[in-house]
């Protein structure tokens, strides 16, 4: 009886190693493709065949030397410095708002969580043509600054994962500090921010990731501004028409490099990722 | 009905029940929201006849100096002795005096009409030369007018802080207490009103960034500021609910167009949203099943796709699954013919959504991974006993247990799902173009459809216009999955 057990056991954990690895191999094939057209030497989106005839790493070395039309250091710069801007303000803004609507009462919270709600339910791009106009009328458009203000705004309504990770940090630590005599500030930065190191940590990650990963709002905001470009931005225009068979591996070559630092944060960050995830977003 | 004849159902009669409970609970809670409505303008109306009493018995009651404030906005506060208060009340009165006279009375002059003066060439007999006089610009007008009346209405909220503060320091001193200093200020925006210190930044970035854009943009869906009226050149006007007309009942080819896209929408968030959930649940059980071995390898390996950019991985997969793409190379080895994964309307439709489930099921293993392991383990213990196999251990155990936990999720990634601009954006463009719609393909959600109309061909009027039925829709989903699920956690299932 048991043996059988044990058997039927194996029996299923061999059909599930057998389905993981149809799926791995799914899941990597795309990304395999990615990296090996990065080292193709033979140009154009499309060859009648699969694997390359001859490898290369020009592709990455034009991205570097060859800046005239796509200025790839450039774009990476930008990015780097409005990632890091928009991810201090943005991680600063996005924990006081969480922190205030989650453990502060005060008259207005409920209005306050319901006008989130709502203005959450709109669709972020159509209020980014109106920003556009507004940029502009103040004449902030086509600048660096304008890409962080406009990323950093967002951060009072993305209030709900690290809310709900507030939620469940037990109230009775306020009290007895308030008890001690501290103020409401001290016990923010004193006493609940050290005990939300995963919530810090997802808020830095996604803000900093942000800028790498939109290219709609740059796209707005930049128009034809070339040298204002981000990264994604600047890798999308290499697909455009006449632009894609002289330039598709070099769109490969930059698209591994902007994702390696990223894979390795994310999976050096990947158990604050689900602790933030599950502590603020899912629940009862 | 007791929770023990629910379950003895068969899964068809179960159904039946659950909507019958879903339809009682919408009822019942539109009920309740038509009272909360009513009861919020009832408060709403005491509470401006109490401000307009509270406005002249004060006046009445107030000493001259809490009776100058009236006049000058920060007295009761300066003559008092609280310098730094007053100052930035008067200041911000002078600002928004200047700020009227100077500029906005000029625009909300202009708001009903949105201007009417075009640019004009006039010929300068004078000189021999065309003179070019500026007309108006009814998005400029539009735009400010909103920045002005969102001022106004911050000016009058402030105003009647300035009138209430003056009469409680009146009060204060004639109980012999203490004024405030603004050391004491500080201190208190420190502590017991954090949350206006806390909140006042971020505030200031939705309005501006969120909220005033958007009503900006509400309130073109009420113009007709298409490709046809590009102010400065021409102008554009209100026109009143037209555009919802054209959408919603004309029989050209608007209508069929938005009929079509919003049909598409819904079914593509719902097949989006529950093949990601159910599929990334089972991926997570399969890799957290006891005796699976290399669990942290798995999961790196589908989490490697998340980091990856979408922007890359998505814009690849588009390339991929080309006509020409290596899918269809491989099939050619194969012997198969050429597949049109994105040419062929209904073929691109299944893309997109098996597209998306590569996209989106590590996400959805990693959140749930967590949760499944809190499933309280003599559920699954008792199942065994009972003699249940692994798929109606799945189904009677695992999946209403998580449904039940990750309704708020669900909720959102089905309005996220919606909205959902990067997989079809990236992937098929909205593409294969339908002649029998306007400026939109067979793959178009409402949200591309809308960039679209926006960046490609400036119809703003009904950019707007849709958008603001994806919130009606992303609203009225939002409120049927809350009541549904309300109802669920009134059987009380795992409580």
């Amino acid at each position: 009886m048991r043996m059988g057990m044990k058997k039927r056991g194996s029996v299923a954990n061999t059909i599930i190693y057998i389905i993981l690895s149809v799926l791995s191999v799914l899941w990597i094939l795309p990304i395999l493709w990615l990296v090996i057209t990065s080292f193709r030497a033979e140009l154009g989106a499309w060859t009648p065949y699969i694997l390359p005839k001859e490898y290369t790493i020009n592709n990455y070395t034009r991205l570097f030397t060859d800046t005239a039309l796509f200025n790839y250091p450039r774009w990476f710069m930008n990015t780097l410095v409005v990632a890091v801007f928009s991810c201090i303000i943005t991680t600063i803004l996005n924990l006081m708002t969480s922190y205030t609507l989650s453990r502060l009462r005060f008259k207005a919270r409920k209005a306050i969580l319901n006008i989130g709600l709502i203005l959450g339910m709109f669709p972020g791009f159509m209020a980014m043509i109106a920003v556009y106009f507004l940029l502009k009328a103040i004449g902030l458009t086509q600048s660096l600054v304008a890409l962080v203000l406009v990323y950093s705004a967002g951060a009072g309504l993305s209030y709900y994962i690290a809310k709900g990770f507030f939620d469940t940090i037990p109230k009775s630590l306020d009290e007895a500090a308030t008890i001690d005599g501290a103020t409401q500030n001290m016990v923010f930065w004193k006493v609940i921010l050290p005990l939300s190191k995963p919530i810090v940590i997802y808020s830095t990650l996604m803000a900093f990731m942000a800028p790498w990963l939109d290219f709609i709002f740059v796209s707005v905001i930049m128009k034809d501004n070339y040298n204002n470009y981000t990264v994604a931005l600047g890798l999308w225009q290499m697909l455009t028409r006449e632009n894609i068979y002289q330039y598709f591996t070099q769109f490969c070559a930059g698209a591994v490099l902007i994702s390696i630092p990223i894979t390795l944060l994310f999976i050096k960050m990947q158990k604050y990722y689900v602790e933030g995830v599950t502590a603020g977003g899912v629940k009862g | 009905m007791q929770y023990i004849d629910y379950v003895t159902l068969p899964w068809y009669k179960k159904i039946v029940v659950r909507l019958t409970k879903a339809a009682k609970n919408l009822g019942h809670n539109f009920v309740a929201l038509i009272s909360k409505i009513g009861k919020f303008l009832i408060s709403a109306f005491t509470g401006i006849v109490g401000g307009i009493k509270y406005f002249f018995s004060t006046f009445w009651k107030g000493d001259i100096r809490t009776k100058l404030s009236y006049l000058f906005m920060g007295s009761g506060c300066l003559l008092r002795g609280q310098i730094v208060r007053g100052l930035a009340f008067l200041a911000l009165q002078m600002f928004y005096i200047v700020y009227m006279v100077s500029f906005g009375w000029g625009q909300l002059k202009l708001f009903p009409t949105l201007g009417t003066a075009t640019k004009k060439e006039i010929w300068d007999e004078v000189n021999q030369i065309y003179l070019y006089e500026q007309g108006d610009n009814s998005m400029l007008i539009l735009l400010f007018s909103v920045l002005t009346i969102a001022i106004s209405i911050v000016m009058f909220y402030l105003y009647f802080r300035n009138i209430r503060m003056a009469y409680e320091n009146q009060q204060l001193l004639k109980a012999g207490k203490k004024l405030n200093t603004i050391v004491d200020d500080a201190r208190e925006f420190l502590d017991k009103k954090l949350h206006v210190t806390f909140l006042s930044l971020p505030t200031l970035g939705v309005i501006f960034f969120t909220a005033l854009p958007l009503i900006f943009m509400i309130l073109i869906a009420f113009t007709n500021y298409d490709k046809n009226h590009q102010p400065p050149g021409s102008l554009f006007t209100w026109v009143g609910l037209e555009n919802f007309r054209n959408i919603l009942s004309g029989r050209d080819v608007l209508a069929t167009t938005f009929k079509g896209v919003l049909a598409w929408t819904i079914i593509w968030a719902i097949f989006a949203t529950f093949s990601n959930y159910i599929l990334g649940m089972l991926l997570a059980l399969m890799i957290n099943k006891k005796g699976i071995k290399f669990k942290s390898m798995w999961r790196t390996i589908f989490v490697i796709t998340i980091a990856v950019p979408q922007f890359v991985t998505l814009l690849l997969m588009s390339r991929l699954l080309d006509d020409r793409g290596a899918v269809n190379i491989l099939l050619g080895y194969l012997g198969m013919g050429p597949v049109k994964f994105l040419t062929d309307a209904a073929i691109a439709r299944v893309t997109v959504i098996v597209v998306n489930i590569w996209v989106g099921v590590p996400y959805t293993m990693l959140i749930t991974t967590g949760i499944l392991m809190n499933i309280p383990a003599e559920l699954y213990e008792s199942a065994r006993i009972d003699g249940a196999g692994p798929y109606k251990t799945f189904t009677k155990i695992t999946l209403p247990y998580m449904l039940f936990v990750t309704t708020p999720y669900l909720i959102t990634q089905f309005v996220s799902n919606i909205n959902n601009f990067n997989v079809i954006f990236l992937l098929s463009g909205g593409n294969p173009l339908a002649l029998d719609y306007y400026q939109a393909g067979k793959t178009d959600l409402l949200v591309t459809w809308l960039y679209k109309l926006t960046v490609n061909y400036q119809d703003y009027n009904l950019a707007s216009t849709i958008g603001i039925m994806i919130f009606v829709i992303s609203a009225a989903a939002s409120l049927i999955v809350y009541n549904s699920s309300s109802s669920a956690k009134k059987e009380g299932m795992f409580q």
